[in-house]
């Protein structure tokens, strides 16, 4: 018997142990191994060089503390980075919300009768985002905005049984790659619009819209910050019958502009980052996902509806389940499992604390403190990329490397913006300004920046 | 569970005026974006978001914290799904300021601490699994599993094989995301029996086996909790025929310290760090899927790697092979930390006690539970093992459902139901390690009550709930008339 390690998670003792394997009938604890054929048994000392010894509570709090120390963070250095994940502001009860085990440690509500507080917040959370979308129908979250719009693809070319997506140049790039895995996987073709400037060309658009098309998938607004007009898309794309829009959205920017719904939007898809999720290098965030009611059945992921208890009181349930793979398998409309349920209840937390009229409040600063520094860089000489109007970020053209002014902005106090000169040629910068950089982070920032980018 | 249930909608108690947040005052010109903007793209009606105040805000999420479950509130036996304790300094750990506020694109040598967090943490899960390259990318088990196939796809694309090999195997009892996945990367699926003894069939593999297969998709131990003794011979007769092995690690939990996926002879993995390495769950994700691969198939891994240069750790995306990226930015990665948190806490002789602990209690409750209940497969368990009801199906007409609904009344969560599905009325348990073996005597307790309950007094069981926040929900009234979201309309006629 291997010698027994004593753990603050483990509540087995050595009594236990014995008094246990006597009920069980076994001699040891290895007699439960024994139908572990002696030829694949573990090369314990190899685990033991990948895995170092056991640290303590306060040494594991050292060594976490000592990792962390070596990222620069939005507290150390005021950011200007956006890109798909923004410095906002969180008010604190969302984090509090988040720490209660109840809702962290639980599973998915597979006995809703022990569930139901899951399950109403999820309910909650739908209701809001389909309100910012303009949508009839939300699901309960997906992995992030990325992999929902791969699962977006996946949906239209299910439903149109066309093989060709159509995605602007003007969707974030890695969104991008992660659509072309997913055609990679389902078999079908993503090609590119070319931009018109900053935003998608819809000659272009014209030009390539053909019978094969299932989807044009447009952002809203796009990558470089511009806003595209989905009136003019949906036109074209309304020349198919079958073709199906698909919107990718900042939620916050969607509290000053159209509701992608009433503009024509068959599927929206978006990250709730933006709306009370901290950046946490990238995840997790979660994924939100929007249909018409007319595509509710082909909706991957988990819904939540609302139904009645045998008393007749009002209860919620995971609903519409035979789309999922757990009961339908390879018949299911996708392969999804886990989501990102806690991280939907949280953005519902924080759309819940910001209210109808904080999350206008929000859009608004965004908006004024990302124009004021771009008027600033603007009376500086610099030129802007963007012509059409933007939300919360836009690019400059500069005279040097991106990185280089990254540098000596970071040494100034400052994490600069994302360098997209590999997309648009020459040098590029793509900067974002949230409401939490004060009027004076924002003139420190311009002065440094044109000091160093002339 | 609190006596009064709290029954209100955020919408209800929503009114006009109020808030629960506040912003610095704007201290910069305010700008009229509808200047810039054609009429018919300014926001015509505002999002009907809810108005509370701070107070009003928390406690409703008590409110609804006070009808949900969690692994501290009582024993979740969830088979498949490795509820244990979620460590609370890995809460606290995740939301350093150097882990929850740096943004993914940052310049890494700006995250340095971060990148070596990564890099460390596939060293880790190399020596867990065996396997030669890691990427921890795949936000949750089901994307690791699409990750997985689509490297196989990827493998035999580049032999130029791919045209013929077009079936992956699978068991019956297998997850259902697996058929699931191999459909997204557009193969067939080919089902592979199982015997009576819950293994799979040799006999019917051999048979299915050709120059058609792409490769298998295996559980191991099963999930009828039984280690497949012959994966050894399995793992020849689908190398030989070309194909590859895939192992779903939901099942990790029973094997860390005693035999690897690589031992076993499998080409890729994936691991569910939400599960065996405490995630936690979050009601149903964030997950975190990393996947293994061996040396061959090193090529098709995600783009981009985390890597070292020198002294310094790097994000290489220089793979032409790759498969491509599944997810935005560098993973689940708060859910990467507190997994990382885990296994630094045990090491590798605590990670293989944490294994023989779950087995054993897995084991014990087992034996407790066998004599009232159908036990399909009477051998030592691994980490979770399956009953079946059909016994109180069959003499008093309680179903499986029944006795699960009626565990919640005694405040513990029920196990997964009805799954694998080749067992009839199955309950499939998973107790984990993290519980006493009084928790395990409580639950034994109160399942042996059920049984007797069953045969003395059917419909008391029948019946169940009684002390939950709601009695049993009317499911398929829901599905006939999905009501997905709360309509404004509905407040109003309410009012």
């Amino acid at each position: 018997m291997s010698c027994v390690f004593k753990h603050r998670y483990l509540p087995i003792t050595e009594q236990d142990r014995k008094d246990m394997l006597k009920t069980i009938g076994a001699d040891s604890v290895e007699e439960l191994f024994s139908d572990i054929p002696k030829e694949v048994e573990i090369d314990f000392d190899k685990m033991k060089e990948a895995i170092p010894e056991a640290l303590s509570e306060l040494e594991l709090t050292k060594h976490m503390n000592k990792l962390a120390g070596k990222n620069a963070t939005a507290n150390t250095h005021a950011m200007f980075l956006g890109a798909g994940v923004y410095d906002h502001f969180i008010p604190t009860v969302v984090n509090h919300v988040l720490l209660k085990q109840e809702f962290y440690s639980a599973y998915t509500p597979y006995q809703p009768e022990a569930s139901q507080g899951e399950l109403q917040a999820l309910f909650e959370f739908q209701t809001m985002i389909a309100e910012l979308t303009g949508m009839e129908i939300a699901n309960s979250s997906m992995y992030d905005a990325a992999a929902a719009l791969g699962e977006a693809g996946n949906l239209a070319v299910g439903q149109t049984k066309k093989n060709k997506v159509l995605a602007s140049g003007a969707l974030h790039p890695q969104y991008r790659e992660v659509l072309n895995t997913y055609g990679y996987g389902l078999e079908y073709d993503v090609d590119t619009v070319e931009l018109d400037t900053d935003v998608t060309d819809l000659e272009d658009l014209r030009n390539k819209f053909d019978d094969d098309v299932a989807a044009v998938v447009i952002q809203y607004p796009n990558f470089y910050g511009s806003v595209e007009d989905l009136k003019a898309v949906k036109e074209i794309v309304s020349q198919s019958k079958k073709a199906l829009l698909i919107v990718v959205s900042n939620p916050l920017a969607l509290a000053s502009l159209e509701a992608p719904g009433h503009l024509g939007a068959d599927i929206v898809v978006g990250d709730m980052q933006p709306l009370g999720l901290s950046m946490a290098y990238g995840g997790p965030h979660a994924g939100y996902f929007c249909v018409t009611k007319k595509l509710m059945r082909k909706v991957p992921g988990r819904m939540v509806g609302q139904t009645v208890d045998k008393d007749g009181e009002r209860g919620f349930v995971m609903t519409l389940q035979t789309r999922e793979q757990h009961i339908r398998r390879e018949k299911a409309t996708s392969n999804y499992s886990s989501n990102q349920a806690l991280f939907a209840l949280a953005s519902g937390v924080f759309m819940t604390a910001v209210g109808k009229e904080g999350i206008q409040e929000y859009a608004t600063q965004n908006i004024s403190k990302s124009h004021y520094l771009a008027n600033q860089l603007k009376d500086a000489g610099f030129e802007l990329f963007n012509q059409s109007a933007f939300f919360n970020e836009f690019v400059v053209k500069v005279n040097k490397s991106v990185e280089e002014i990254n540098d000596a902005l970071f040494d100034k106090g400052f994490i600069g913006g994302y360098d997209v000169s590999d997309r648009l040629g020459d040098n590029h910068v793509l900067i974002c300004v949230t409401e939490k950089r004060s009027k004076d982070e924002i003139d420190e920032f311009a002065k440094v920046f044109a000091e160093v980018a002339k | 569970m609190v006596a009064t249930v709290y029954r209100d909608l955020i919408f209800e108690i929503s009114k006009e005026g109020r808030t629960a947040y506040s912003l610095p005052k704007l201290d910069v010109e305010e700008y009229d974006l509808s200047n810039d903007l054609p009429d018919h793209l300014v926001r015509s009606e505002p999002a009907e978001l809810p108005e509370v105040s701070e107070l009003q805000l928390n406690r409703h999420y008590v409110g609804l914290a006070n009808k949900n479950f969690g692994v501290e509130t009582g024993i979740y036996p969830l088979g498949s799904c490795t509820m244990k304790y979620n460590p609370k300094i890995n809460e606290d750990i995740a939301r350093i300021d150097g882990f929850n506020n740096i943004h993914p694109l940052q310049d890494p040598k700006r995250t340095q601490g971060a990148l070596e967090l990564m890099y460390n943490m596939k060293r880790h899960l190399r020596g867990v699994t065996g396997m030669d390259h890691i990427s921890l990318q795949p936000a949750a088990g089901a994307q690791g599993e699409f990750a997985g196939i689509l490297v196989i796809k990827k493998y035999h694309e580049k032999r130029g094989d791919l045209d013929k090999r077009t079936k992956i195997l699978i068991p019956d009892s297998a997850h259902g995301t697996n058929p699931a996945t191999a459909v997204i990367a557009d193969f067939d699926v080919i089902e592979i029996q199982s015997k009576e003894d819950g293994r799979v069939d040799l006999d019917a593999l051999e048979a299915a086996v050709g120059d058609d297969t792409a490769g298998i998709m295996l559980t191991n131990p099963n999930t009828v909790g039984l280690y497949e003794k012959d994966v050894v011979e399995m793992s020849r007769m689908i190398h030989e025929a070309g194909g590859l092995l895939y192992y779903d690690g939901a099942n990790t939990n029973a094997i860390m310290g005693k035999s690897t996926p690589r031992d076993m002879g499998f080409d890729v993995v994936h691991l569910n760090l939400h599960k065996t390495f405490s995630g936690p769950h979050g009601g149903g994700g964030p997950g975190s899927g990393p996947i293994g691969v061996v040396d061959e198939l090193h090529d098709y891994l995600p783009n981009p790697r985390v890597e070292k240069s020198g002294d310094e750790f790097i994000f290489n995306h220089d793979y032409p092979d790759s498969i491509g990226r599944l997810k935005g930015y560098s993973g689940n990665f708060g859910v990467i930390v507190r997994a990382y948190a885990y296994i630094r806490s045990y090491g590798a002789e605590g990670l293989r006690q944490v294994s023989e602990d779950a087995v054993l209690n897995a084991n014990y409750l087992k034996a407790r539970l066998q004599p009232y209940f159908d036990t399909p497969f009477e051998e030592f368990c691994k980490h979770e093992f399956v009953l079946s009801g059909n016994r109180q199906k069959k003499e008093f007409g309680v179903t499986t459902k029944d006795m699960a609904k009626r565990l919640l009344d005694f405040g513990m969560y029920a196990p997964t139901v009805y799954f694998p599905l080749i067992v009839e009325e199955c309950l499939m348990i998973e107790p984990t390690e993290t519980e006493s073996k009084e928790s395990l005597d409580e639950f034994a307790d109160a399942l042996i009550q059920i049984a007797e309950e069953a045969e003395a007094d059917a419909e008391l069981v029948q019946n169940a709930p009684y002390n939950t926040a709601v009695r049993l929900l009317d499911e398929t009234q829901a599905n006939r008339n999905p009501q997905i979201r709360h309509q404004k309309e509905d407040i109003e006629a309410e009012k």
